[in-house]
């Protein structure tokens, strides 16, 4: 499934790019591309775990961008 | 501005005061320096005070990446930069490049703020709400929510919210945020509207074919978004540069401070000669302009109805060298047009034509449809009561009875069965021979027309670099090497059927495969040719699902010259990027030698880093100012 998501306060392009190798890395996602200009998360993910996965993501966006966060609607 | 860049903004203002009433202080004296050797500190502690204020974010953001195992960011440059310069007893300049880093970085905040806004304004058309009618009452409700089928109001000034066919009333819409085309399109009961376009002047009722997540509005935004996701080969070396760019600097810094150190016994001059170098090392100005000058030109192309699938396609369009079209529904309209009226001679155009439109009566094919029409623009009515004993004859046309005289319309073939003595005719068009009691009336000459701006298309190409123009047919010999040739073309391959095409792709991709190769048609047969080119672009895309899918590049109108404008806007926006990065490279290794050998300060690093991080994001934005430029 893919999904997208807002994204709060991307500050900086690096941090960008490093959050989304980061993401890209957990267990059950298949692709991860933030789009920096558009402040977008988009998701391709196993759908069954797509919680554990966004909390996993969430974590690993704040260790390098204390103050971003992923909007989920 | 928006909160937290007013709270920087307050922040700078304070220290920028507090560190000129200190510089004030000390160079009058009013503060007694100590004499030469000793460390003054009283100055420490005065200036750690403004240097707290606006250093504690960075502090706590490098120990905050440390602790995670990120060493190497621009925050801990800046940190060891500034502290260096208190440790060698350069209070002034430590507080100063820390005051200046934030004046950059919030510089730099407002410019990325500023191009996101003039993104998202070129991509504002996603619609807010839908109307719906209940119960006598108009209400607004989340264009999600509206089911296929449904009846909407959309008023003047709205914005369409969901693909659909109108059912009542007749206004202009305006669809220039889609095609690009800022003229009007007259809409009235049976017509098709596409989500996106703003109603002007009267009240439609609209019956939805689509849901929203399936109207053309949601296809294009969802399009945009993903553009990203494919990178260009500029994006991916500049994001494998900037990995290996940090710690390379990082420990060439080391290196500049240790050895000439351990030579010289100097420590605190080359401690900040080395401190120079780490500030002005950060890879910033390339990391967020190149990518913003690509999502800058996604969008500008965008605007004018060109909508680009990655910036990787964006980049391969300036190297377009061979150029492949398809001729019906790309160079040609794919409608059949009369382009001769030939009457005999001692015949009229007004009998001709009323003969054959007679003849062709009860015939349902385009060709007839087409004479039909003519006929009855000309003010021609037909009375069918005088027609009798139509016989279709297969391969051949149509005879009749007008008037208790025998008609005929169809291809020469039909005329030599008659025993007319007539000329066959040689033209590109198909060719309809009309005879009336045994008396050849003329010919019409029915053609698919050109574009009009087709010729122009191919022109423009060529001056923007596309060394060879082929266009492919399904069509006969004749017909193809005629409309290749009005138009310029330089090649033309006729009598292809679908699968013919893919494989002369192949074989022109086989010819110079560092070439890039792109293809042009309507997108409905040419998915396969569309995916083994290397850019596909589909034509008047509007409402086909079809071709927005196997395409990469999407042309909304009907209009290839749009080919030709994709050209120029990947070029410029390449131009730009390249711009950026040769700028950002010579002012860093520039000012890397200068420290080196100690001929510059940290005034100058900290320009060569926020400066022209902040000049190259201004330059990317440049791509969105240009929105016209690119028409020519």
């Amino acid at each position: 499934m893919k999904y997208k998501y807002e994204l709060s306060e991307v500050d900086c392009a690096n941090c960008a790019a490093k959050m989304e190798e980061a993401i890209a890395k957990i267990d059950g996602v298949e692709e991860a591309t933030i789009n920096f200009m558009a402040q977008k998360l988009i998701l391709v993910a196993d759908e069954n775990r797509i919680d554990e996965i966004l909390q996993e993501a969430q974590k690993r966006i704040s260790k390098i961008e204390k103050d971003c966060e992923i909007i989920i609607k | 501005m928006t909160k937290s860049q007013k709270k920087d903004l307050i922040r700078i203002i304070v220290v920028g005061c507090m560190l000129a009433a200190l510089m004030i202080l000390f160079h009058t004296g009013v503060i007694p320096e100590l004499p030469e050797g000793g460390y003054n500190f009283l100055g420490l502690g005065l200036f750690m005070v403004p240097y707290i204020i606006i250093a504690y974010e960075v502090i706590a953001k490098a120990a905050r990446n440390i602790s995670h195992g990120q060493v190497f960011d621009e925050n801990f440059l800046m940190l060891v930069a500034t502290i260096g310069a208190f440790v060698v007893g350069e209070f002034e300049e430590g507080v100063a490049v820390m005051l200046f880093y934030q004046v950059g970085e919030l510089f730099e905040s407002i410019a990325v703020g500023k191009s996101r806004q003039s993104i998202k304004e070129l991509m504002d058309i996603a619609p807010e709400y839908a109307n719906i009618e209940v119960d006598g009452k108009i209400e607004q409700v989340d264009p999600d929510d509206v089911g296929i089928g449904s009846v909407i109001i959309v008023r003047p000034g709205e914005k369409i919210p969901l693909d659909g066919i109108v059912i009542s009333g007749e206004s202009r819409v305006d669809t220039s945020s889609l095609t690009g085309e800022s003229v009007p399109r007259t809409v009235k009961e049976g017509d098709e509207v596409i989500s996106g376009c703003v109603n002007e002047n009267m009240t439609l009722t609209v019956k939805t074919t689509k849901e929203f997540e399936d109207s053309t509005v949601s296809k294009i935004l969802e399009l945009v978004e993903n553009a990203g996701s494919k990178k260009t080969k500029t994006e991916k070396f500049i994001s494998k540069f900037a990995k290996y760019y940090t710690p390379i600097v990082v420990f060439a810094a080391l290196a500049v401070f240790i050895i000439p150190g351990c030579i010289t016994g100097d420590w605190f001059m080359w401690l900040e000669r080395a401190c120079t170098f780490l500030v002005v090392s950060c890879p910033c100005a390339l990391v967020i302009s190149v990518p913003m000058g690509f999502f800058a030109g996604i969008g500008v192309a965008s605007r004018m109805g060109i909508l680009i699938k990655g910036s990787n396609y964006l980049e391969s369009a300036a190297e377009l060298k061979t150029m492949v079209f398809d001729k019906t529904g790309t160079l040609t309209q794919g409608v059949f047009e009369i382009t001769e009226v030939a009457p005999a001679e001692g015949v009229t155009e007004n009998e001709l034509l009323e003969t054959a439109a007679y003849a062709e009566q009860m015939s349902t094919h385009p060709i007839a449809e087409v004479i039909k029409q003519r006929y009855a623009e000309i003010g021609g009515e037909t009375n069918l009561d005088q027609l009798r004993d139509v016989q279709e004859i297969s391969g051949h046309g149509v005879e009749a009875y007008l008037r208790d005289e025998m008609i005929m319309a169809g291809n020469h073939k039909l005329m030599v069965k008659n025993g007319i003595d007539v000329m066959e005719q040689v033209s590109v068009g198909t060719i309809c021979y009309v005879a009336k009691a045994g008396k050849y009336l003329g010919h019409i000459i029915i053609s698919d027309v050109v574009k009009e701006e087709a010729k122009e298309a191919i022109a423009n190409l060529k001056k923007e670099g596309v060394a060879q123009t082929v266009m492919l047919t399904g069509d006969r010999k004749a017909v193809g090497e005629a409309v290749a040739k009005e138009l310029g073309l330089d090649d033309v391959y006729t009598d292809l059927l679908p699968s013919d095409k893919v494989e002369k792709v192949e074989e022109l991709l086989k010819d110079d495969s560092k070439r890039k190769l792109g293809f042009v048609g309507d997108g409905i047969n040419d998915a396969p040719v569309l995916a083994e080119s290397d850019i596909g672009f589909a034509m008047g895309a509007i409402g086909s699902d079809a071709a927005i899918e196997a395409a990469d590049i999407v042309i909304m109108d009907d209009d290839v010259r749009k080919i030709a404008t994709t050209a120029r806007i990947s070029k410029y926006t390449l131009g730009i990027v390249k711009q950026n990065i040769t700028f950002a490279l010579v002012v860093k290794i520039g000012i890397i030698i200068l420290s080196a050998f100690g001929l510059t300060n940290m005034w100058v690093a900290v320009f060569g880093d926020v400066g022209v991080a902040v000049i190259c994001i201004l330059n990317s934005m440049r791509i969105l100012r240009k929105k016209n430029g690119f028409l020519k």
